[in-house]
């Protein structure tokens, strides 16, 4: 048992946790006796502590630490690559430095919380069914669409695509793993912190946090203690996405293969580069957005409060100078993904290879110049409005970029429609939709009406579902086989795509309507003239969730008794399909050669990288030489 | 269709076809969706203009998701992979400057327009009422609205907004706890009482009846309840109404 417990793992996890839990007791209490506050146990107070501090005590316990404090103490750390790898699906559950490993648990506890924000959803679909209360009271209303909205955003689709890049990109770029591994480790156990503390929310006094995914203050300074648990929830996500955009950065600046130049690099490898310099810089800001909510929570720092001189605005200014890039966080990833599917499923090179990559940074510049185009009925000063405008409607141009780019490429291509390149085409018409009415939202004296409306609502999710979450599932399909070794079923595949593109439209088309007729968001209960399309609308959701359940199942079987999977099942020219399916542990018998542009399909006898068989020492070479190069 | 005429060039006559059918459906399409029943009634002075600039929008839109729909849907028709043809390969065509210059500058020439129409019409609406306007103050509370308008008599306070018809009103709205947003959507437009700061629009009724005002930012437990009428009466009526409050419930200085 002592062995168990000083070994890292969940059992010293759990002790480190309850040991936790105790230091934030005794500290709570002990500060109120030393300042004679009475009553000297207060709940709410060891609680905001617990939050802020447990979660470290879990991650040594698990043992991300392990190796730093080691270090840092001077004793002697050994370099054997034993946390590197999985043998079994037990290694999954534990810290691991395998950027391959780390991908699928990223990718695994993603797809968890997508299904426990889907449930979400449903619940707030099955209330909004019909006018009226049916199941639910509005604060329990007012719970189900933030965490809905909350676990989809920093819990799904920000962490899905580190995933999906952090087991593909080192394959792409020929790098035996990321540049910080360990660094990598700690990112990823940070998440299911975050998403374990948001959904405990809804074990806390007064009900889960109900303000909303933006939170907006004085709303989430007066609410009750569950709105502490995603004010703390979001700095762990938040600091899990900026170490991983670090490693990113690092990653692809100095461990590409000799030969991998900045214009022969994979766009998903450009796209990710593009995510990361967003999240390095932005993310800070949110960061900051709820340290100021937690002080004026928990020690009355009044930032918000305007009655004591704070100001109510400035939350918002800080909160969109992040949450803008968000929304670039949550779809640049995704238009390197089609990319990649696009030319292989098209059989032709990217039209335009060098436009898609500067579109991305034109995208990543103008991002950060739009945040109060979300602050049109703020209040804030009427001069800002005009050249917000201006400068959303701007980037419609690099996004158009994109989009022409990719239907140049399908233009007199092979196409093999599949179940990835349904998604990908999917994802093109859909994001159209949310991308044209994103123009219309730029346009201000339509804002004015419609912000705030079920009109946002249609408009975001056309963007984050009918955008992101058709690139995830064209990524995930696409992947599949390099990550399991399998195939998966290409029927079900199919009914998946289908199921899902008929009923999100017939889902959320309608919210256009409605919004603009005037049905606002974030209700619980509506006017009698829109009963009927929300009764469409809520039957349809159902639909979209049950469709979830294909993919799941899909998934599972496959994987485990899927038909086994060729090395380049989809015949692409990029690395990661040069290695076997899976790749060996280390990526590479030695680091790869990159001769030519990675998307030379139709060249004859086109290659992107020679890959040199059967090195003497496999293991060694592959350490020893990203050792090297990162020196 | 044949292996050999379905990979050859896009001829004249494709064109033709695929161009026509794109603007059949862009007209089909803008014609459906003009004719969707979008606003809810026109009450203000405003609602004409906004009404006819979601009008412009649609009809800029539409030909766009179409024509990018379209192409996809022909490349899927006319290449897709047919048996026989599991390793080949599409010609490899890297990019055309032309092409590129063409679909950077045309959405930027349409976004200069659109953006141009936008701020005219915002600066139309912002811009300042008549000197003599009737202020209406506004007062958002968990979970309901107040006004309170200057009369001769003094101010008068009620639940229920009234209006004459076709008199200028400016209102200066106000929060006491979190951020309201007051909506009234036949008027098409909204603005959010902030705590600390007073925020205010103008707008001139001109309908007759009952409208709803809704609160558009989420407050708390009872938003989706905070929902208020107010009413445009006659001028006579007007002032037959207030006078009437002001007797029973007095007035404020």
């Amino acid at each position: 048992m002592t062995a168990k417990l000083r070994q890292a793992g969940w059992y010293r996890a759990l002790a480190f946790t309850i040991l936790g839990v105790a230091v934030c007791l005794g500290l709570s209490t002990g500060l109120r006796v030393a300042f004679g506050v009475t009553p000297v146990y207060d709940g709410e107070s060891v609680l905001q502590i617990s939050l802020l501090m447990v979660p470290f005590f879990f991650l040594g316990g698990i043992g991300c630490f392990d190796y730093w404090l080691r270090w840092a103490s001077g004793r002697k750390v050994v370099d054997d690559h034993a946390d590197h790898g999985a043998k079994s699906w037990r290694d999954y559950f534990k810290v691991n430095t395998d950027h391959k490993v780390i991908g699928i648990q990223y990718i695994c506890l993603s797809f968890f919380f997508m299904f426990m924000g889907g449930l979400m959803a449903m619940v707030v679909r099955a209330e909004l069914a019909a006018p009226g209360r049916q199941f639910i009271d509005s604060n329990a209303f007012n719970g189900a669409f933030s965490v809905h909205a909350t676990l989809m955003i920093f819990l799904f689709v920000i962490p899905i695509f580190a995933g999906i890049a952090n087991y593909v990109l080192p394959l792409m770029i020929g790098a035996p793993d990321m540049a910080f591994p360990r660094l990598n480790a700690l990112s990823f156990w940070m998440l299911p912190v975050a998403g374990v503390m948001m959904m405990l929310s809804f074990l806390a006094p007064g009900g889960s946090f109900a303000a909303g995914w933006t939170a907006y203050a004085p709303l989430s300074v007066d609410a009750p203690i569950g709105q502490a648990f995603f004010t703390i929830a979001v700095q762990f996500a938040g600091a899990s996405s900026i170490a991983t955009a670090l490693n990113f950065l690092v990653t692809i600046i100095t461990m590409r293969a000799p030969g991998m130049t900045f214009f022969r690099m994979p766009l998903l490898v450009w796209a990710n580069f593009s995510t990361s310099l967003l999240v390095v810089i932005a993310t800070p800001f949110i960061a900051a957005s709820q340290f100021m909510v937690l002080l004026d929570r928990a020690l009355g720092f009044n930032f918000f409060n305007a009655a004591a001189g704070g100001d109510v605005l400035m939350y918002q200014h800080v909160f969109w100078f992040y949450s803008h890039p968000a929304v670039y966080i949550m779809m640049l990833p995704g238009f390197g993904i089609i990319s990649e599917v696009i030319a292989t499923r098209a059989r032709k090179p990217i039209f335009g290879y060098r436009m898609m990559a500067f579109s991305l940074l034109a995208i990543v510049v103008l991002g950060f110049t739009v945040w109060a185009h979300h602050m049109f009925v703020s209040g804030m000063s009427n001069w800002i409005r005009i050249p917000m405008m201006v400068t959303t409607a701007i980037i419609a141009i690099p996004t158009g970029i994109k989009i022409f780019s990719w239907i140049a490429t399908l233009w007199r291509g092979v196409l093999k429609m599949d179940t990835p390149m349904l998604w990908a085409l999917g994802f093109i018409s859909m994001f159209t939709v949310g991308g044209i009415s994103g123009v219309m939202l730029a346009m201000v004296p339509l804002d004015i009406h419609v912000s705030d409306t079920y009109f946002i609502v249609a408009h975001i999710h056309y963007v984050l579902f009918g955008g992101s979450l058709f690139t995830i599932f064209a990524g995930i399909y696409f992947w599949f086989p390099k990550m399991t070794g399998r195939m998966f079923n290409e029927r079900l595949g199919k009914i998946h795509f289908w199921l899902t593109f008929v009923f999100f439209n017939i889902t959320f088309l309608p919210m256009h309507l409605i919004g603009v007729q005037g049905m606002p968001r974030r209700v619980s209960d509506y006017a009698e003239q829109f009963a009927t399309w929300n009764a469409i609308i809520s039957v349809a959701s159902f639909v979209v969730g049950l469709s979830s359940l294909i993919f799941l199942y899909n998934m599972v079987v496959s994987w485990r008794s899927g038909p086994k999977a060729p090395s380049n099942p989809w015949n692409s020219l990029t690395i990661e399909w040069q290695v076997s399916s899976p790749p060996p542990i280390f990526n590479f018998d030695a680091i790869p050669s990159v001769v030519g542009g990675p998307y030379e399909y139709g060249v004859p006898g086109a290659v992107h990288a020679v890959l040199k068989d059967s090195a003497p020492e496999p293991v060694t070479a592959g350490a020893g030489s990203g050792a090297e190069r990162s020196a | 269709m044949t292996g050999e005429t379905h990979r050859g060039a896009v001829t004249a006559k494709n064109w033709l076809g695929l161009i026509a059918i794109m603007i059949v459906a862009s007209v089909a399409g803008i014609a459906i969706v003009l004719l969707l029943p979008w606003f809810p009634e026109q009450g203000s002075t405003v609602a004409p203009k906004i009404d006819t600039f979601w009008d412009v929008l649609i009809t800029v839109s539409v030909p766009v998701f179409v024509a990018v729909t379209t192409m996809v849907l022909f490349s899927v028709w006319r290449w897709r992979q047919r048996p026989g043809e599991e390793d080949l390969d599409g010609p490899p065509i890297h990019g055309s400057t032309k092409l590129e210059v063409i679909w950077t500058a045309v959405p930027t020439v349409i976004i200069a327009a659109l953006t141009t129409y936008a701020a005219i019409l915002l600066i139309d609406i912002q811009a300042a009422p008549a000197k003599q306007t009737r202020v209406v103050q506004v007062n958002g509370v968990q979970f309901a609205w107040d006004f309170a308008t200057r009369t001769d008599a003094g101010i008068v306070k009620s639940n229920r907004l009234y209006l004459p018809i076709n008199e200028p009103v400016k209102f200066n709205i106000r929060s006491k706890d979190v951020i309201h947003s007051f909506w009234v959507p036949a008027f098409r437009l909204k603005v959010d009482a902030v705590p600390g700061i007073t925020t205010s629009y103008a707008i001139t009724p001109t309908k007759l009846g009952t409208f709803d005002v809704i609160c558009a930012e989420l407050c708390g437990l009872g938003h989706a309840y905070m929902r208020q009428t107010v009413t445009v009466l006659s001028k006579a009526r007007y002032e037959a109404v207030m006078a009437g409050i002001a007797k029973s419930s007095g007035v404020s200085q």
